[in-house]
């Protein structure tokens, strides 16, 4: 038996299908299913139990700057209760994990992923050791819990639970000490979707009574519980990297197209003269890059990426049909020359070349508001 | 679940028909979740007993399809190119997926029985 969420009981009763995801116990679906919820997220809005997910709080008078040079954004640019996406990187530039960074008014939270979790603690705490400034950091993972409110009605769902003017928190900032039906919550505007939408971080036992409060505010927009199923596939769609898939020790960051949250100006952070070294020898030979399949197949994550001619060029980082454009698509490592959107290329799916073409990525972005 | 009696069973959720035709079971279906892509095998290829011979895809898992007798492909649903998600609707009608002929009617016989079927459900999962 895995870890189980303050909300096991309520997946169980929904008649969700649970499977293991990083030593938890969690719902991939619920009887709707994936491509409903999938919709549902895209059009109106879903709710995820994210609980698994990690949390370090780092607290001291130097808590920010600890934060700041354990991953490759910048954190000194955060004002009061904003957040930042940023990688963790090992000295030689491999991916720990990547995170969101918050800075609130007494603490510095790091929200980490939920198989990592383990492995992230005890590399913080031996970064904390070397560090010469005043900062104590604590797993608060287990008393968190974790919802995430995520869709274009997200707002509007959430509203009706509080006094908070949700309209005041912008993307990637959040609001402490907010009453989400009768308790206490932080409240962010983030997610992992593409969509617009809420996380709310609140203590373990009030997580029942807000995510059935949430379910029914939001029935009449049709706002349904969403699995771990539909989180991949919408995450996948907007190009957002998953640990394990896009993300692992062997990649870079800069490889992995996290070019935009890597800032090399910073004087120095865990990892920073490796990336330094990748960008001055003319940057990564190879590259993350989305792909379209031209014939019937669908490529999975470890698929073969051929060339024209039929050789191993790379491997295939996650794949599936995408619900919302209706083509099958994936996302894989490619050299460099041949990550340019256009280049035909091929998948190993089971032994056949199906021939596919380089795209553009981010394969789904939300229209603009 | 439903688990018409008429039907010979495997234990990797397949079923098969007195006239030859295979598909997958509800239990099946419903574990796999919404299929978005199904991979036949040509008509006139001979399976042995337990041979892969075509995969179903959902948005998140690829599974295999095993030939629960030995036989010679007759006949492949073509419907289910266009419309993969007939599996999912009607497991046992529409969304069958081969029809083999030449089934040895013992090698028929040695499969689970419905009540064997769902015991071997109750039982592993």
């Amino acid at each position: 038996m895995g870890k189980r969420t303050p909300l096991y009981g309520e997946h169980v009763a929904l008649g969700a299908r649970m499977v293991d995801f990083g030593g938890w116990d969690m719902p991939v679906q619920y009887p709707s299913g994936i491509l409903a919820e999938h919709e549902a997220v895209r059009t109106r809005a879903g709710l995820f139990d994210v609980s698994h997910m990690g949390e370090i709080e780092c607290t001291g008078e130097n808590a920010l700057e600890f934060a700041d040079h354990l991953v490759a954004n910048d954190c000194m640019r955060l004002a009061m209760d904003q957040v930042l996406y940023t990688p963790m990187c090992y000295p030689d530039g491999g991916v720990v994990d990547d995170l969101l960074v918050y800075r609130l008014q007494d603490r510095v939270l790091l929200v980490i992923n939920a198989s990592n979790t383990d492995k992230d603690f005890a590399w913080v705490r031996e970064q904390q050791d070397a560090f010469a400034g005043d900062v104590k950091v604590r797993d608060i993972s287990s008393k968190t819990a974790q919802l995430a409110l995520q869709g274009p009605k997200a707002q509007e769902v959430l509203q009706r639970l509080t006094a908070k003017d949700l309209g005041e928190i912008a993307f990637f900032h959040a609001a402490e000490d907010v009453e989400v039906a009768g308790k206490r919550a932080l409240v962010s505007r983030t997610g992992y979707t593409g969509e617009d939408g809420f996380e709310v971080y609140l203590p373990a036992e009030d997580a029942v009574h807000v995510w059935r409060e949430i379910l029914r505010a939001g029935e009449p927009e049709g706002v349904i519980p969403c699995g771990l199923g539909a989180r991949d596939s919408l995450r996948f769609e907007a190009c957002l990297p998953l640990y394990g898939h896009e993300l692992d020790d062997q990649h870079n960051p800069l490889e992995a197209g996290l070019k935009f949250f890597v800032k090399l100006a910073k004087s120095d952070f865990v990892g920073h003269a490796a990336l330094v070294r990748v960008q001055e020898q003319g940057g990564p030979e190879r590259r993350l890059a989305g792909f379209r399949l031209l014939e019937r197949g669908i490529a999975r994550q470890g698929y073969p990426l051929l060339d024209v001619q039929g050789q191993p060029v790379g491997t295939t980082t996650s794949g599936m049909p995408s619900p919302t454009l209706g083509a099958a698509i994936g996302l894989g490592f490619l050299p460099a020359a041949l990550a340019q959107p256009g280049t035909r290329i091929a998948v190993d799916v089971r032994g056949r070349a199906v021939s596919a073409e380089v795209v553009k990525i981010p394969f789904y972005r939300r229209s603009a508001k | 679940m439903n688990t018409p009696q008429d039907l010979r069973y495997t234990e990797d959720h397949e079923w098969l028909r007195k006239d030859g035709q295979v598909g997958v079971t509800d239990f099946a279906q419903d574990q796999l979740g919404d299929v978005v892509f199904v991979e036949l095998p040509e008509v006139g290829r001979q399976l042995k007993k337990g041979e892969a011979f075509g995969v179903v895809e959902s948005v998140k898992s690829v599974s295999d399809l095993f030939a629960p007798v030995a036989g010679k492909v007759a006949k492949v649903n073509q419907e289910l190119v266009d419309h993969p998600e007939l599996i999912n609707q009607d497991p046992y009608g529409s969304g069958w997926l081969i029809a083999l002929e030449g089934v040895d009617a013992d090698d028929a016989a040695g499969l689970l029985d419905a009540a064997a079927y769902l015991s071997q459900q109750e039982g592993g999962h």
